[in-house]
């Protein structure tokens, strides 16, 4: 099915485009009611209120400081590690409140992995970069399991081909690209529900995010994917929906093709025809 | 105080030689100031460079080796009267002249007859050797002076470009600064180096390096019981070695996770406080360490020791039955313990610093893998922070080696080699310290040894310093 969209055709062209089944509606994996956000005094977060797929991807988009990035944040509560930031609200995932008192962050973030701006592989070989959550949280019983996590992990990433013969060279040592896959790997070996990427091409050259964005689009088979992103090509090549911010607010947010084609907005209209942002 | 009126009255030359210059270049460029290649400040500080800078270095020169000029000129001609007497009343001969010319107060000794007359004649030829000779320096300075301005003025032009030559002028001062650091350490190495081929000759280097006696009384008179001494360097080596593994048994590990404590759990008040304290430590000079080491801990260690050796070994028992007391209050641990203390600070801030440089995507990778603090530190930042964390260990190993204060007051004199911490023991710097403290003849096994000493000493701490430095850049270059 061909979109018509009021942006200029993507600059980038993958090897197999990316479809944009509509897709058989996804039941609702995190269901978030009224998130407020204030660092110190200063209020980052306005009163969200969103509803994120399960096995889709859900693009955030805006202006930079429109507060999409601390959204996501919000979801592994990675907040909690900013001194001085406050969350009020409630975001159920499964039926439960993350922010409850009795929801540990540190279990919560196994089920929520997340994938930062630049490539971040930890100062270990490539094998223990993809081994790290599974180590610390026991999910291999002996080495064998150990090692076939990591070689599925790798897999899923579509990087096990690139490295499968130098596991034990460090993870630094990889490109940009290969090491934004590997940390993908990372984050997948520890079998979570949710991907949270947090702008994942902004730091690679257009043939590394054109395989980011295919492996983004293979892995929404299995997670429940949120990106934030600051291109508005990408949020239409690779999400299903996608929610606009603006000045900590969400304006807009239902399926990709409608946010494009016929956004209910006018600020909506205005971004992603380049007039405000 | 002649050569610093000669200084003043330079410096004014110059700054009106300045004055002049400028204003040279303000009429040069006749109301057209960007006409000129250099500002007219510039013009004015060339000028001023060659007027001030030739005649100031004659000045300096003067005043660092015209006395031993004047020295030399006056002994050029030694009187007949003073050749049968003995080197040293030659010398003092001389250095009576010399005090008696300057007004001086000259030695005891009288000199009568000849003496006295070649003295008289002497002290009137030192007077005019420095009258000359301050009349010599004034005039060639002053010359200099006029002869600089002189060449230089005539030079300054629209095109002129004083900027960049005042720049070559500023570059031949940085290296003259850096050249100074350089060569007193080459000097001070250099002279390291001969006075240990000195004891070296008197001592092979193999006995001193692998000797196990350390004994370096040398008697005055050959007579004299035990006339030779004993310099085996080992115990030393021994004995620093025990000290230093205390010290860093210390420092290590409270340093160290003060350290991580500090970046990663400590909260910006409690950081805020806790730092600066911290770095109070390290403003304590290193004789309160000792007198702290000598007069509290040891006194407290040994009441300590000695009781629980009292429940333990029930003796050895003196001739009244009475437990010995074999813990002495300068031991190898009370030095040790608070050499650990001194270099805590040491370890802490340098592993801060260098925790710190992890970068904090490496932080919040681990987090939002679902680490805990304890294991993101253990796992991530240790490991990527390692490298560093050794250079700084290695960096206070060579502090803790070099310490001399703390283990004078408290390790003890005693040169022996054992591994038992409750003993005393000494160590190189202290041994450095009682063979040249006191009344010492220069020319004996005895103080040379203190070169000896100081060379492996300042061989063992470059090398280590060299070492962790490598270390440390190496780990810097992979984040910066």
């Amino acid at each position: 099915m061909v979109m018509t969209m009021t942006l200029k055709p993507p600059v980038i062209r993958t090897a197999a485009p990316h479809s944009h089944h509509p897709a058989t509606p996804q039941p609702t994996k995190i269901s978030v009611r009224d998130i407020n956000v204030f660092y110190g005094e200063k209020q980052a977060l306005n009163s969200i209120s969103v509803e994120i797929p399960g096995k889709a991807v859900t693009a955030f988009i805006g202006p930079s400081g429109c507060g999409k990035s601390t959204f996501l944040r919000c979801i592994n509560r990675m907040n909690d590690t900013i001194a001085g930031c406050r969350v009020e609200g409630q975001i159920v995932m499964d039926g439960q409140d993350i922010n409850d008192r009795s929801i540990d962050p540190v279990v919560l973030r196994a089920k929520v992995g997340m994938v930062f701006q630049k490539p971040n592989p930890f100062p270990k070989s490539i094998f223990e970069n993809v081994a790290y959550g599974p180590r610390i949280h026991g999910i291999a019983s002996n080495k064998q399991d150990l090692e076939g996590i990591v070689e599925a992990s790798l897999k899923k990433a579509g990087l096990w081909a690139e490295v499968s013969d130098r596991l034990n060279q460090p993870g630094t040592s990889l490109s940009g690209g290969q090491q934004q896959r590997l940390v993908i790997a990372r984050a997948i070996a520890v079998n979570p529900e949710v991907i949270l990427m947090d702008e994942p091409c902004s730091a690679l050259d257009p043939i590394a995010t054109a395989r980011v964005e295919e492996l983004i689009d293979e892995l929404r088979q299995q997670f429940c994917i949120v990106i934030v992103t600051h291109s508005m090509a990408q949020a239409a090549r690779v999400s299903q929906r996608t929610v606009f911010f603006h000045m900590g607010e969400l304006i807009e947010s239902g399926s990709t093709e409608e946010i494009f084609t016929n956004p209910r907005e006018p600020r909506t209209q205005d971004y992603i025809t380049g007039r405000i942002g | 105080m002649t050569v610093l009126v000669a200084l003043a009255l330079l410096a004014a030359f110059s700054g009106g030689v300045f004055l002049l210059g400028r204003r040279r270049a303000v009429r040069l460029a006749g109301g057209a100031p960007a006409s000129l290649h250099s500002l007219p400040g510039y013009h004015g500080a060339w000028v001023a460079l060659w007027a001030g800078a030739p005649a100031a270095l004659i000045l300096f020169a003067f005043a660092v080796f015209g006395g031993r000029m004047e020295d030399a000129a006056l002994r050029a001609q030694a009187p007949a009267a003073i050749s049968q007497l003995s080197e040293q009343r030659q010398e003092v001969f001389w250095s009576d002249a010399r005090a008696e010319a300057r007004g001086e107060t000259s030695s005891e000794v009288r000199w009568e007859g000849d003496l006295g007359a070649a003295m008289a004649a002497k002290v009137s030829e030192a007077r005019q050797i420095t009258a000359y000779g301050r009349i010599a320096a004034l005039a060639l300075a002053g010359v200099l002076a006029l002869v600089g301005f002189l060449l230089a003025f005539p030079r300054l032009s629209k095109d002129f470009r004083a900027r960049n030559r005042v720049e070559g002028w500023t570059g031949v001062l940085l290296i003259a600064c850096s050249t100074v650091a350089v060569l007193t350490t080459l000097g001070i190495v250099l002279s390291l180096l001969w006075e240990s081929l000195r004891f070296f000759q008197a001592v092979s280097p193999l006995e001193f390096l692998l000797g196990t006696s350390w004994d370096p009384q040398i008697a005055m008179r050959a007579d004299q019981v035990a006339s030779s001494g004993a310099f085996g360097a080992v115990p030393l080596f021994a004995g620093t070695f025990l000290i230093m593994l205390i010290g860093m048994a210390v420092a290590a590990p409270v340093g160290l996770f003060s350290a991580i404590y500090l970046s990663e759990y400590a909260g910006p008040a409690m950081r805020a406080t806790v730092k600066p304290l911290l770095e109070v430590l390290a403003g304590v000079p290193t004789v309160v360490y000792g007198f702290f080491a000598a007069l509290t801990v040891g006194p407290t260690f040994r009441a300590f020791f000695n009781w629980i050796g009292s429940f333990l070994v029930g003796g050895p028992m003196d001739a009244l039955g009475q437990y010995l007391e074999t813990v002495q209050n300068q031991m190898a641990l009370t030095a040790g313990v608070v050499m650990g203390i001194m270099l805590i600070p040491f370890v802490s801030s340098l592993s801060d610093d260098i925790i710190n440089a992890v970068p904090q995507s490496l932080r919040d990778g681990s987090y939002a893998m679902g680490a805990t603090k304890s294991e993101t530190v253990k796992r991530v930042i240790l490991p990527a922070a390692l490298p560093g964390v050794v250079g700084a260990l290695m960096l206070a190993v060579s502090r803790a080696i070099g310490e001399t204060m703390i283990v004078t007051m408290a390790a003890g004199l005693q040169a022996k080699m054992t591994a038992n911490p409750l003993d005393t023991v000494t160590t190189v710097t202290v041994q450095i310290v009682t063979l040249l403290t006191g009344d010492q003849e220069f020319d004996s096994p005895k103080t040379l040894a203190a070169f000896g000493l100081g060379l492996t000493l300042f061989v063992v701490t470059l090398a280590l310093n060299v070492f962790a430095l490598a270390i440390v850049r190496k780990y810097r270059e992979q984040y910066d």
